[in-house]
């Protein structure tokens, strides 16, 4: 199903990225390996996978700046390869190695991608408040530090307004509290309708704030979905800890659907599929103290797909 | 435009903060000009120092376009006394020493310096003898008349400044080239400006315009340095040294991107960029003037684009030739330019 524009419409949706078996190749190593994803507009798509899962790769490839072995790419309904200047002020790219401009401040920096892009410089200020980099404005890029490099990296991603956001890990180099500005800073960008492709480690990151997470590993596209569905798509048993003594054992195994119930360093853990009745017996036992309950995370789901213990 | 502007500051910028870079392609080739420009301050001057001991009529009373022949030939002091004149000769410090007694005009000289002596003695004796020829009116029936092919003032800095100017133009235009597009290359920055809607014609114009602001900037402080410290004197059309420089400026960032596409680091650039510039300024002359060069060297540098620069900038410059001088060297170096542009073209590499 091929529109003239060149955008397929699924469901309503557009697609702004579309990949049919994509392969690349490193001599003997297939870094993709026939990877085909569909992201619609709008969406906050997150590639998961650990260190040489292709990644990087996968994106460089979507990006236009690799030329695949096999396989079809649109961006936007256009091709990517050979580099397709149309193209390129509509996606926003951050490498996953951050490159700057060398001995310029991080203004100038921001004032040379503003340039580049042919956007009003007026941006420049907007880009340094938006990553909180008013400090740091006069500083050279030489002198920052891994986080305030990654955050100008973004700032230079950003600046043009693109339509597509491509993120190679950026939230690597961040301490806690800039990875939470960052994620808000990514979310607000996709509340306002633009595409966010972004790989990561974490899967506290992916969860919080993709739409649609596709785990990746040995260059291959494992599984797509919301992070909810590939989460309860585990039927894995949730987890209840409460403080030890407030119930026995054998009366925690009497709950109604509780299945499993044992006594763990001071706290009594129980595992059921259906947490609602087994909470209301502890409640009505006035047994809540020390109440913990955890779900299957997307951990889970990367260890059942490949059979693995993830590695970060 | 705005691309090509924004490229090139951030060019200019990331140029002139790095100290070294003033070092390498202004301070270094400066040093030289100013230890040349020292060591062969006098060497170059033909005069000789004549001591002219009590009044020497035969001197004295030249006819005027004689005596002003005379004086463009000898330094002439003048002492009271034999014994101190006599004693500097003695040492070298100067060439002879003239007394008159009578008719008798008695030149004194040290065998230590045989070839100064006989050339002393010899010009001396011209004078001797057309004074002696127009005392006896005699109208000489031949005439020689020396004229040199050089600027009569020619010194050695006059050769020395654009031979120094040449190497460093060569070497700046190719530095600039090499080093950054392969730091650029290694640190991913290629890759990432090329993931904006930059043309690569923009990219490499920027380029040039930088290391061409570097050339004139070079220029301007060697010839201030050179005139201002050494008396260097330009003739006419110096001006064409400007064109020369573009032109040459474009043959070696073309040899700089040559040697930036084959190499991996930014050692390995700035390696081959030495290996092919350093003997290619002892080759056309930037160190050693080539007039006494032997024939096979000057056919060499001939082949060589700095020997082209070096050739035309010493053509218009300080041989006081005119414009035209210039047009065959800068058609050579524009030849040179397109060849090493071709290559560079096929070579160059976006990331490795
Ligand atoms: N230029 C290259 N030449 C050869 N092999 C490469 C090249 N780039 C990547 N690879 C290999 O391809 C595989 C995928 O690499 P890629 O960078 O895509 O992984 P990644 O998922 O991004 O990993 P990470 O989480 O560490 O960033 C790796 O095994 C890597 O060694
Ligand atoms: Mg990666």
């Amino acid at each position: 199903m091929r529109l003239s524009a060149g955008r397929a419409k699924i469901g309503g949706m557009t697609n702004v990225i579309e990949t049919r078996g994509l392969v690349k190749n490193y001599g003997e190593l297939t870094a993709v390996d026939h990877v085909d994803l569909t992201v619609p507009e709008g969406t906050f798509f997150g590639l998961l996978g650990p260190n040489g899962a292709g990644k990087t790769t996968t994106l460089e490839l979507i990006e236009g700046i690799r030329q695949p072995d096999a396989g079809e790419i649109r961006v936007l309904g256009e091709p990517v390869w050979p580099r397709n200047r149309s193209l390129l002020p509509r996606i926003g790219v951050q490498l996953q190695a951050s490159a700057f401009f060398e001995r310029l401040t991080v203004e100038e920096q921001l004032r040379c991608f503003a340039d580049l892009y042919a956007v009003n410089t007026s941006r420049v200020e907007e880009m340094i408040r938006l990553v909180g980099l008013e400090e740091k404005r006069k500083t050279r890029t030489e002198d920052l530090s891994g986080g305030q490099a990654q955050r100008l990296s973004i700032a230079c991603s950003l600046i043009h307004d693109p339509a597509i956001v491509f993120l190679d890990e950026p939230t690597a180099a961040l301490d806690p509290q800039a990875r939470r500005n960052l994620w808000d800073v990514l979310r607000a960008i996709n509340d306002e309708g633009r595409t966010v492709v972004l790989t990561t480690h974490y899967m506290d990151e992916a969860e919080i704030l993709c739409d649609q997470v596709g785990i990746i590993d040995h260059g291959r596209i494992l599984t797509v979905d919301t992070p909810r569905n590939l989460i309860t798509g585990l039927g894995a048993a949730y987890r209840i800890v409460v403080s030890e003594g407030a119930i026995g054992v054998e009366e925690a195994r009497g709950i109604p659907g509780v299945e499993a119930a044992s006594l763990e360093e001071g706290s009594l853990s129980l595992s059921t599929h259906d947490p609602a009745p087994a909470l209301t017996a502890l409640a009505e036992r006035n047994a809540l103290q020390g109440l913990q309950v955890t779900g299957a995370t997307l951990e889970d789901v990367f260890l059942t797909l490949t059979g693995r213990e993830y590695r970060a | 435009m705005r691309t090509f502007r924004a490229l090139a500051r951030a060019q200019w910028l990331g140029f002139v903060r790095d100290k070294q870079n003033w070092f390498w392609i202004l301070a270094f080739p400066l040093m030289f000009l100013v230890l040349f420009g020292f060591l062969f301050r006098d060497a170059g001057a033909s005069k000789n120092s004549l001591a002219e001991v009590g009044s020497v009529a035969v001197i004295d009373q030249l006819p005027p376009d004689a005596k002003a022949q005379f004086e463009r030939l000898f330094t002439v002091t003048r002492y009271a006394d034999p014994a101190p004149a006599l004693a500097k000769v003695r040492k070298g410090d100067l060439d002879a020493a003239v007394e008159q007694h009578g008719s008798a005009v008695v030149l004194h000289f040290s065998q230590a310096d045989a070839v100064t002596a006989a050339r002393v003695q010899g010009t001396l004796s011209a004078f001797i003898d057309g004074a002696n020829m127009s005392i006896a009116g005699v109208k000489p029936t031949f005439e020689l008349r020396p004229e040199a092919v050089e600027d009569q003032s020619l010194k050695p800095i006059q050769f020395i400044a654009p031979g120094l100017l040449g190497w460093a133009v060569a070497m700046g235009a190719t530095f600039n080239a090499a080093m950054p597009f392969v730091t650029w290359r290694t640190s991913k920055l290629l890759r990432r400006i090329r993931l904006a809607p930059m043309r690569t014609e923009e990219l490499i114009s920027s380029r040039l315009l930088v290391s061409l602001v570097v050339a004139f900037v070079q220029m301007g402080v060697f010839l201030g340095v050179g005139v201002g410290l050494f008396g260097l004197k330009l003739t006419g059309s110096w001006f064409m040294a400007i064109p020369l420089i573009v032109c040459a400026t474009l043959t070696f960032m073309a040899i700089g991107l040559i040697a930036g596409a084959i190499s991996k680091t930014a050692e390995a650039a700035s390696g081959i960029a030495n290996v092919i510039i350093l003997p290619m300024a002892f080759l056309s002359g930037s160190f050693i003037p080539l007039d006494q060069a032997p024939g096979w060297l000057q056919t060499i540098s001939k082949f060589l684009p700095l020997g082209q620069l070096n050739k035309g900038m010493l053509d218009v410059m300080v041989r006081g030739q005119g414009p035209g001088a210039a047009l065959v060297p800068m058609a050579v170096l524009l030849g040179f330019a397109l060849v090493f542009g071709l290559i560079a073209a096929r070579l160059f590499r976006w990331e490795d």
